[in-house]
């Protein structure tokens, strides 16, 4: 009851005209943001604070707007990913799995609805578990030790091997191909540089937007170079500028699992939307993946993550605002904006700045309301983004691309950095190796390998504390189970494969 | 018709987007902040120009640029090796910088660049859990120098960076020897490990005061100690290193430099410029807000300041075995 009026408090603060209005402007500019590969939340974020200071908005309303576009970031991301197999930001490279071959077979328009609606459903739940247990599910973040994120990430591992291309052992080089690109730069844990020969420019390592640019967009270009751009205006036809309501409803289980599985990635300050996102479709991929249409354009691989990463945005920010621990880069700039506005995040936010925080929730509710709105009737326009001829497509994806990632660093180093990735990404296709466990490798191995560190300082380089925990002792029996069902799936189909033998060509 | 919408729509965001990267003009005055937006360097360039501008102490404004890369190094390598002789250009730096600096992990050495002033500091601080069994930093001393290894340490740095190095100075000062026995955890940010210490995950916090404020006040840690000359005005009930017979001070100073080429005459006025700076209200408010204490050293005293500092990290990073 409490926490309803609290609420509706927030309301009455987010519906000032003041508020709505940059409310509707950061979702209009957040999904635009998020739409274009290169420019992600980060980028958003970042160059709207000096915008909020110059204006001089207090500080509910800089949280309001910088909100709205990393909401409205985490539904446009998702465009590109299905219309052009080009994420257009690190959470949304699950979503070009099943979103792209969609597009491909003339249903952009559903994979654009679903995806939209899932987001809603998504960041919903996200909102809701904020409103209700914020401050119980901070508390939960403090259980989580080093040895147990990498737990964490050991499962997250497990799936990659299941989620992407036909040949898992192309995938495992993909995969590894990523970690080893993560070792580059200094190890946070001693300060030493490695592999970066002597390079300033890769000190801080190879920002995953940066890789994941020329993966997909820079490789692309290349793709279509050597076809002489004639042939995906030809073969796609559109099957219908409408979404089919019926497709949204059937991936309900979908988007409701994707939701929980992401929420609480994003809870853990130590995971957020990428794993978030992993999570989702790999778990959607287990429990209803039979038939093996996972991958090849089936709407519930684009629903579950697509409701996995919004759900995990969400979550993000309840160990931002409640114990002042930024869950992902987004966050991070979010919290820095705060604090420079004499707002200080922690334990005592909830207690000491109510408006703030209600008025922020309220304004969520409101975002999710607006995005929804304002993402279905353009699905029709995004869709007709599919009849744009590639040689006229292509140089945009071109000048945005460089555009957006000089804008992270202002390095040339970078561009140079993403033709190279370009160019590895063009060889791997060619290689028929998928590039997305790539990114999930370098997106994740950093992190899982820092947790793994900082476990080993603590217990003084005794590997016994990896299992003294019971979370991670329920995280590792999970993998066990995930590892053992993916086997024995491979050996029933190898048995039926045996039966029927004119499969095994096929196969 | 929709197709050129979605052309011209895409196309006119990329140009704004263009348009937000143009080029200082020669006449505008820029601050580097070596890192991605967000964070202590950054915070430095944007009020600066802000209140710069604000008061007229530059014609027009100060473009803030953000060159992330290398803890500072690639922007170190930039000024160093393109731009030494503009006198339009500032860097933020800080006590990290000069870190780096000391452990060689900079292209060029410390008196390749002039340095203008420091502003303001961030306060060190040493804390425990609130159910902790250490209660005063006298029984923290006497763990660290009988039994440094039952104790598990951490903070927003990795080994050999500025939390680390000066929670070692106060076990140094407490009479441990072998500073490698002190086990030390890197987080990524102070509230990270204040969040791992209250999940009973490490014993110890060392990092900035201001980051973690929130934590203080709700009382979910104790602090034993603040590592500055006097008590912080916004925690006057938290008591110094110093006054607890510790003689430790960790300042994390918050300041910009120029390059090493630019002349006498457009150094101090850059030194004078940041002092009118400092001394007006809004610095002082900007800075409280943020946590720091403002402190000022300017010209040849901060010259002086910064060359005393890099000796003293070189020395102590030699001593755990981080140099040579």
């Amino acid at each position: 009851m409490e926490t309803l009026s609290a609420l509706a408090g927030g309301f009455a603060v987010a519906l000032t005209p003041l508020n709505l209005t940059l409310l509707l402007l950061g979702c209009f500019a957040g999904t635009l943001i998020g739409a274009l590969p290169g420019l992600g939340p980060v980028n958003g974020v970042a160059i709207l604070i000096p915008l909020t200071f110059a204006f001089g908005f207090d500080a509910t309303s800089s949280l309001i707007l910088l909100s709205a576009v990393y909401f409205g970031c985490m539904y446009g991301g998702r465009i590109s990913s299905i219309l052009l197999n080009i994420p257009g930001d690190e959470p949304a490279i699950m979503t070009t799995l099943d979103g792209f071959p969609m597009a491909q077979q003339g249903r952009a328009a559903d994979a654009l609805a679903i995806s939209g609606v899932a987001s809603f459903v998504g960041a919903t739940v996200s909102v809701i578990g904020l409103t209700l247990f914020a401050p119980l599910l901070a508390r939960a973040a403090i259980y989580f030790g080093p040895a147990d994120y990498f737990a964490l990430y050991v499962l997250a591992f497990a799936t990659i091997g299941g989620i992407a291309g036909v040949d898992p052992r192309k995938t495992l080089l993909s995969a590894a191909l990523g970690l080893m690109i993560a070792c580059i730069g200094i190890d946070p844990i001693t300060g030493i540089p490695r592999f970066t020969a002597g390079n300033y420019h890769i000190y801080d390592g190879v920002d995953p937007i940066v890789a994941l640019v020329g993966l997909f967009a820079i490789s692309e270009i290349l793709v279509l170079l050597e076809k002489r751009g004639k042939e995906r205006a030809a073969t796609i036809r559109v099957q219908s500028w409408l979404p089919d309501f019926r497709a949204i409803w059937s991936t309900r289980g979908a988007m409701t699992r994707g939701s929980l599985v992401g929420f609480v990635a994003g809870v853990l300050p130590g995971a957020g939307a990428s794993l978030g996102a992993v999570m989702s479709y790999a778990m959607e991929k287990q429990v209803s993946g039979g038939g093996g249409t996972f991958g090849t354009g089936d709407p519930r691989g684009v629903a579950a993550p697509e409701a996995g990463n919004n759900a995990a945005s969400g979550g993000a920010l309840i160990p931002m605002l409640s114990l002042g621990v930024p869950g992902s880069g987004t966050t991070a700039v979010m919290l820095a904006m705060l604090v420079s506005l004499n707002v200080q995040p922690g334990p005592l936010l909830f207690a000491q700045q109510p408006e703030l925080v209600w008025g922020l929730v309220a304004s969520l509710y409101l975002a999710n309301i607006a995005l929804l709105v304002l993402n279905l009737p353009l699905i029709g326009l995004f869709t007709r983004l599919m009849m744009v001829p590639t040689w006229a497509l292509m140089p945009i994806v071109a000048a945005v691309s460089f555009v957006g990632v000089f804008s992270i660093s202002n390095s040339i180093f970078d561009l140079e950095l993403m033709i190279m990735f370009g160019a590895l990404g063009y060889v791997l296709r060619k290689l028929g190796v998928s590039l997305v466990p790539l990114v999930l490798g370098l997106l994740l191995g950093g992190d899982m390998e820092r947790n793994l560190r900082r476990a080993m300082s603590i217990s003084d380089g005794d590997w016994g504390i990896l299992l003294s925990s019971w979370i991670s002792v329920v995280l590792y029996t999970f993998t066990a189970l995930f590892l053992a069902l993916s086997v024995w799936l491979a050996i029933r189909d190898q048995r039926r494969a045996k039966l029927f033998p004119e499969n095994r060509t096929s196969k | 018709m929709n197709t050129r919408k979605v052309t011209a729509l895409l196309a006119g965001a990329a140009l704004s987007a263009l348009a937000s990267l143009a080029p200082a003009s020669a006449q505008t005055t820029e601050c580097i902040a070596p890192s991605a937006p967000g964070g202590g360097w950054d915070f430095t360039c944007r009020t600066i120009a802000r209140i710069l501008s604000d008061l007229d102490l530059i014609d027009g404004n100060m473009q803030v640029t953000n060159m992330p890369g290398g803890v500072g190094a690639v922007t170190y390598a930039m000024v160093d090796g393109e731009r030494p002789e503009d006198e339009n250009l500032i860097v933020a730096t800080s006590t990290v910088g000069v870190t780096q600096i000391a452990q060689g992990r900079y292209p060029a050495p410390l008196d390749a660049m002039r340095y203008i002033a420091m502003l303001g500091a961030d306060v060190g601080l040493i804390a425990v859990n609130a159910d902790s069994e250490i209660d005063d930093l006298a029984e923290l001393t006497e763990i660290m120098a009988n039994d440094p290894g039952s104790i598990v340490t951490a903070g927003s740095s990795g080994a050999g960076g500025w939390d680390h190095i000066r929670l070692l100075l106060v076990a140094r000062e407490a009479g441990l020897e072998d500073l490698s026995a002190l086990r030390w955890v890197q987080f990524d940010a102070g509230t990270d490990a204040v969040t791992q210490m209250m999940g009973n995950q490490v014993d110890v916090v060392s990092t900035d005061i201001g980051e973690i404020a929130g934590f203080v006040e709700s009382g979910d840690i104790r602090v034993l100690a603040v590592l500055s000359d006097e008590p912080v005005p916004a925690f006057p009930d938290i008591p110094t290193a110093v006054s607890q017979g510790v003689d430790v001070t960790g300042y994390n100073w918050r300041g910009v430099y120029t390059g090493g080429d630019v002349s006498d005459e457009a150094y101090q006025a850059w030194v004078d410029r940041l002092e009118t700076l400092y001394q007006s209200e809004e610095w002082q408010e900007a800075a409280e807000e943020s946590g720091l204490l403002p402190i000022w050293r300017g010209g040849d005293e901060f010259t002086q300041y910064v060359q005393d500092q890099e000796e003293a990290m070189a020395e102590i990073s030699r001593e755990i075995g981080i140099i040579e």
